[in-house]
């Protein structure tokens, strides 16, 4: 293509970059290190001095440490199970297994609120607000990324490796951890990486399980400009866990990069095989059950309780969000929040498939990593910090947006585009020139080739990069909770104002307008999994 | 390629709604927003009596306890969600003045308040209504448990009181930052973190905001709760009796008097509102008799203006403390962040 | 000595090997050859201790080793792509065995330059796999195999990936060294040309089962049914009587006279002979066109269309009933 038309669509994501998240974190830094425009480091010197802050980040690296070996422990026993193992309904599991991570994260906080808080089945373990349920619902968030970023890897590992050392003397055992494992290093590092991040800067599920004795950075965060205003403070824990974040994601980066062993690799088909020993019956039984127990659990459970009404099963929570009651604190009706948070969300998809459309189309005609790597820093920065950072540098000039309605839609988008760009640009490559010269020697001009040869194939991508922004604003918390002004409410804000609200009629409403959240943010990707194809790939 | 098609344009149309529909519609122009907490309660006849008076509506956003609804105007200060605002209380006054979102304005009713309500001499604020921040407990439940009633902030440390109270958050709720107040002003600079320490210990449970304290956990609240004592308010007693049928001769709640404090709570303008001359007549209404009048049954606290009639039930039934535990506001006014620093630090971490 | 009695491997109901017998001597050759899908593969793994669901009985020396474990039997297999450890060097590779048997490091070291050695790669000791070729590999693998001293060496389609001259090169080497070696070997393979060269007995399997065992040389003879005809090359018809008859097509002339008449239907350049296809009139399915080879210096040469008589050496003639 063009060269200019290459600089055009390089410079689109460039400077919406540059204006929505470098302007912002610029201005965090700023408000930490010089707030009153008089260079005081006394806020951050705070996060290193003070014992409570301390303990803070170390906390924050606790939790995510341990959710990633947990869900690391229980991920890759289900990875090889669903990679290696043909049987009946693999696909539809492998499908299952996927929702949790695409669900909102107030979705997550409140079905775990259902199974482990006051009322719920599992009430009795008294894990309602401890590291314990934080724990589990981490596991229940990312054992997707463990079973398909190892899976993905271990369903193309030629068996005949394994097979050759058991041939010279190895046990089955022995023979996994000499032969595979080294094999699937990459691919568990890189998982491990993902999942840390996550957790890391786990915000929604933290709030709503927590309680208010449990902190991490992000709830800090939040905590210290929603409810003590001291925004310096803020903003120097921003900094803190920014700079945490640029080294992981440098990281995983270096990880990815890093010379991968030229493997022989097999199509995926070839390599399942129904399970015919006692053993791998018993182990494919077992991982199938703890799939149930940890993924279909929480969400039956909210299901359940969403219409579980003291008068008996029925739909009284579902009305109850289509009215004010008296005594409620809603400003708006609850079925407002529905309609804002699919104007958002349109909105929101409008501008991350068009900048991240963009940007997709450079990366995918050049081989530079450098632009690749920018565009997924607002993804790992954490949407807390987006939020934040938009809500003290975006309400004055050179852009002052504080009047916008688009506030919130801008800063869903940011954090949809790098999951837009990484969808999009493999598509975008792997259109073989072949074909375009096939079709020119054929006699389609080029705009004709353009028409029949790239046109679908993009068309297809945009539209699975679409449904999966669309789906992530809906479920956006963090970055609208700082946003989201109190009459313009979004359904994820609703629920958790409803969850911090006492009584069963609020507890009630909140479970339904989970359920209403979750079941609009299925649909999104069904209509995804429609046009895909093939396997998923990586974040 | 026809289902992609049909399907592009079916995303294209999602996507126009939302350029078309787009923000939410701009309320109607004699409509002004009063921005509140939680707790705010005006009766229907008397808000109507308003509207018919001055042909302005009122539309009420609650929006959390005391401290997160102040927060929030002040964080939104550039672009006001509402035109008045509802709900700082003297423990929470130097943040609002000195945060500069109230414009200044002297209502002439001002006059019928008595000095030891007109705390803000920079007449940002307006006073609308006291009340006194105490420990409330449940008769029938500590007679049916066979203990004796707390009487002193130090019986709340003891055995027998252990996993009885709640308290509310003081970074978040007004209640709470007044109950905190109070146990600095009885301990002292130097004795209130040991006491919390104490109180920890104790277990005691600590919510966001009254509304879960005294709703969701307290045993007489609407959900029954576990916790037979919780820092509410010295009008908490009368509003029990008012609310049971029939009423019974004694109120089922009592009101430890050591720990009270006396709270004052102001309305005021909000600075850049477009409906400034609506906003300055709600605030004029407010101390006006009929709203004054009204307090004591919606809100349960009592009117600052001289001469308004008390209903029966709060004759009958408030218990007052003579002395009330204070602090000079000036002294609130300085450490009060470093206070509520300290308390989570104590008792949260 | 290797027993195989009545071994049979099933998959998802599909019977990949049908009860096969079959013994291998001490220092013998073996191969089982047939064509894709034979179970050929499936047989040699159930022989390694590699497929859960075999039934009937391996023995070795007469112990029964249906229960042990593969990695406890000392087989060794070569598989068909190598199946090398790409994360280890080449003495990684080699020394893989050696380590599983707990040897010191001076004896692991020693032995795996004897195997290199044995193969022809000395020196290749820290060179990376990726870097090699594939005829190197294959001798990676294969070293791999032989330094663990195996009882019985297997090896799966050991010479399909190379081209044809390494091939070739590789049989005569591959011999010369099992024989040298004194090693049990059995191999696996579709191509006719190594399974003659390389065994001393050859077993031809189909669909599951053994069609003929026996020396090369008396397979090549006289194969016992039209299956194994029809795989060796051989022409098979049912001939005027009704009775099915084979044929080599090097054992059939063009002659000037004959009472068998057909037209050239194709005619093929091979090098030291041509190939043609003749639809001779008399068969009962007039549409199989035997194969007959005429040599280069024949008088005559038949074009496409040429009607020609054929003549056949009754000696060379198997019939089936």
């Amino acid at each position: 293509m063009p060269r200019w038309v290459r600089v055009a669509l390089t410079a689109v994501p460039v400077a919406f970059l540059v204006v929505f998240f470098v302007y912002p974190v610029v201005a965090i830094v700023g408000r930490g290190l010089a707030p009153d425009w008089a260079l005081d480091l006394d806020p951050v010197g705070r996060v290193f001095t003070d014992a409570s802050l301390r303990h803070i980040v170390w906390f924050t690296v606790w939790q995510a440490t341990l959710s990633t070996v947990l869900t690391l422990a229980i991920g890759l026993p289900g990875a090889y199970v669903l990679s290696r193992y043909e049987f009946r309904g693999r696909k539809l599991v492998r499908a299952l297994v996927t929702v949790p991570f695409v669900l909102p994260t107030v979705v997550v906080g409140s079905a775990f609120v259902a199974v482990l808080g006051d009322g719920g089945p599992l009430a009795g373990l008294g894990l309602d607000q401890t590291l314990g349920a934080i724990l589990i619902a981490h596991m229940f968030f990312n054992y997707a990324v463990v079973v398909r970023t190892v899976g993905g890897l271990w369903s193309h590992l030629d068996p005949r490796a394994e097979e050759a050392a058991r041939m010279l003397g190895a046990s089955k055992a022995r023979a996994f951890r000499e032969v595979t494992l080294p094999a699937l290093r990459p691919a568990i590092a890189t998982a491990a990486a993902v999942v840390f991040l996550f957790t890391f800067t786990s915000f929604g599920v933290i709030l709503v399980l927590g309680g208010p004795r449990i902190s991490t950075l992000e709830t800090e965060i939040y905590r210290q400009t929603a409810q003590l205003l001291n925004l310096p403070l803020a903003a120097a824990l921003t900094m803190v866990q920014l700079v945490a974040i640029v080294v992981l994601l440098w990281f995983t980066g270096w990880i990815e990069g890093r010379q991968r062993v030229a493997l022989s690799l097999r199509a995926a088909t070839e390599t399942a095989r129904r399970p015919r020993t006692y053993g791998a019956r018993l182990l494919l039984t077992a991982n199938l059950g703890a799939m149930a127990l940890l993924i279909g659990v929480p969400i039956a459970v909210l299901i359940e309780r969403s219409f579980d009404t003291p008068s008996g099963y029925g739909l009284d929570f579902y009305r109850a969000l289509g009215e004010i009651h008296a005594g409620s604190t809603l400003f708006v009706e609850p079925v407002d929040a529905v309609a804002n948070s699919l104007r958002f969300a349109a909105a929101a998809t409008v501008i991350a498939v068009v900048v991240g459309g963009c940007a997709a189309v450079a990366l995918a005609s050049s081989r530079r990593r450098g632009l690749d790597a920018v565009i997924a820093l607002p993804l790992g920065v954490s949407a807390v910090t987006v939020g934040f950072g938009f809500l003290i540098s975006l309400d004055h000039p050179p852009v002052d947006l504080r009047s916008s309605w688009w506030l919130v839609p801008i800063a869903q988008a940011l954090v949809a585009i790098p999951f837009v760009v990484r969808l999009m640009t493999p598509v975008l490559r792997a259109i073989d020139p072949r074909l375009r010269e096939a079709a020119a020697t054929l006699g389609a001009s080029p705009l004709r080739v353009w028409r029949e040869v790239d046109l679908p194939i993009v068309a297809r991508a945009v539209l699975v990069a679409a449904g999966f922004a669309f789906a992530i604003s809906l479920g956006e918390f963090g970055a609208t909770v700082f946003l989201v002004r109190p009459d313009t409410p979004t359904l994820p804000v609703l629920v958790f104002r409803l969850l911090g609200q006492p009584g069963p009629l609020n507890f009630g409403a909140a479970m339904a307008a989970s359920v209403i959240l979750m079941a609009l943010t299925a649909l999104a990707m069904l209509g995804i999994e429609r046009f895909r194809a093939g396997t998923m790939g990586t974040f | 390629m026809r289902r992609l098609v049909v399907a592009l344009s079916v995303a294209l149309l999602v996507a126009m709604t939302a350029f078309v529909a787009g923000p939410a519609s701009a309320a109607p122009s004699t409509t002004i927003t009063l921005v509140t907490h939680d707790s705010f309660a005006v009766s229907k006849p008397v808000l109507a009596a308003f509207t018919k008076q001055t042909g302005i509506k009122v539309k009420i956003l609650q929006s959390g306890d005391a401290g997160a609804a102040l927060n929030q105007v002040i964080l939104t200060k550039s672009n006001p969600i509402g035109d008045v605002f509802f709900g700082v209380d003297n423990t929470f006054l130097s943040r609002a003045v000195d945060a500069g979102v109230f414009e200044k304005y002297k209502p002439t009713a001002l006059d019928q308040v008595p000095d030891e309500y007109r705390l803000d001499s920079t007449h940002q604020l307006t006073p609308v209504d006291h009340g006194d921040v105490c420990i409330n407990y449940d008769k029938k439940w500590f007679a049916k448990e066979g203990i004796a009633v707390p009487k002193t902030l130090d019986d709340l440390t003891k055995p027998p009181y252990k996993g009885l109270l709640v308290v509310e958050n003081p970074a978040t709720s007004s209640p709470g930052l007044a109950f905190q107040l109070a146990t600095i002003a009885r301990f002292g600079e130097n004795g209130w973190r040991d006491y919390w320490s104490k109180l920890r210990g104790n277990d005691v449970k600590v919510d966001d905001g009254w509304e879960s304290a005294y709703d969701g956990d307290f045993s007489q609240g609407a959900n029954q709760g576990n916790y037979p004592l919780v820092v509410s308010y010295a009008s908490s007693p009368p509003a029990a009796v008012y609310y049971s049928k029939p009423q019974p001769k004694t109120s089922p709640i009592g009101t430890m008097l050591d720990s009270c404090f006396r709270q004052v709570e102001f309305a005021g303008v909000l600075k850049g509102t477009e409906h400034q001359a609506a906003a300055r007549k709600f605030v004029d209404f407010m101390l006006s008799e009929q709203f004054q009048a009204d307090v004591p049954l919606q809100m349960f606290v009592f009117p600052v203006r001289d001469g308004t009639p008390l209903p029966a039930v709060f004759s009958k039934f408030a218990e007052v403390a003579k002395s009330p535990l204070s602090l000079p506001p000036a002294d609130i006014d300085a450490h009060r962040d470093a206070w509520i620093e300290q308390w989570t630090d104590t008792v949260l971490r | 000595m290797l027993e195989l009695a009545g071994v049979s491997v099933a998959y998802d109901g599909f019977t990949a090997v049908d009860a096969v017998d079959l013994q291998v001597a001490d220092g013998e050759i073996v191969c089982i050859l047939g064509p894709s899908g034979s179970g050929k593969s499936s047989l040699l793994r159930a022989i390694a201790g590699l497929e859960a669901d075999t039934a009937g009985t391996v023995s070795w020396d007469g112990d029964d080793l249906t229960r042990t474990p593969a990695h406890q039997r000392g087989f060794g297999l070569m598989f068909q792509d190598h199946a090398l450890f790409p994360h280890r060097d080449v003495q990684g590779n080699v020394a893989f065995g050696l380590r599983m048997q707990r040897l010191g490091k001076d004896e692991i070291a020693k032995r795996t330059r004897d195997a290199l050695t044995l193969v022809g790669l000395d020196g290749f000791e820290h060179r990376r796999i990726r870097e090699l070729s594939g005829g190197e590999q294959q001798r990676v693998a294969l070293a791999r195999a032989l330094a663990a001293t195996p009882r019985l060496l297997m090896l799966d389609e050991p010479l399909g990936a190379l081209d044809r001259a390494l091939r070739e090169r590789l049989v005569t080497e591959l011999r010369s060294l099992f024989v040298r070696l004194g090693l049990t070997t059995l191999f696996v393979t579709h191509d006719h040309d190594e399974a003659f060269a390389l065994a001393d007995q050859l077993v031809v399997m189909h669909a599951g089962r053994v069609e003929q065992s026996g020396p090369p040389t008396e397979v090549w003879r006289r194969p016992a049914n039209p299956f194994v005809a029809r795989f060796l090359g051989w022409n098979v018809t049912r001939a005027f009587s009704g009775t099915v008859a084979a044929v080599r097509p090097e054992s059939i002339r063009v002659v000037d006279t004959s009472s068998i008449v057909g037209e050239v239907t194709a005619r093929i350049f091979r090098r030291d002979h041509f190939r043609l296809d003749v639809r001779v009139d008399a068969l009962a399915a007039p549409e199989d066109a035997l194969q007959v080879e005429v040599p280069l210096d024949a008088p005559r040469l038949p074009d496409l269309g040429d009607r020609i008589g054929l003549a056949v050496d009754r000696a060379a003639l198997v019939t089936f009933d």
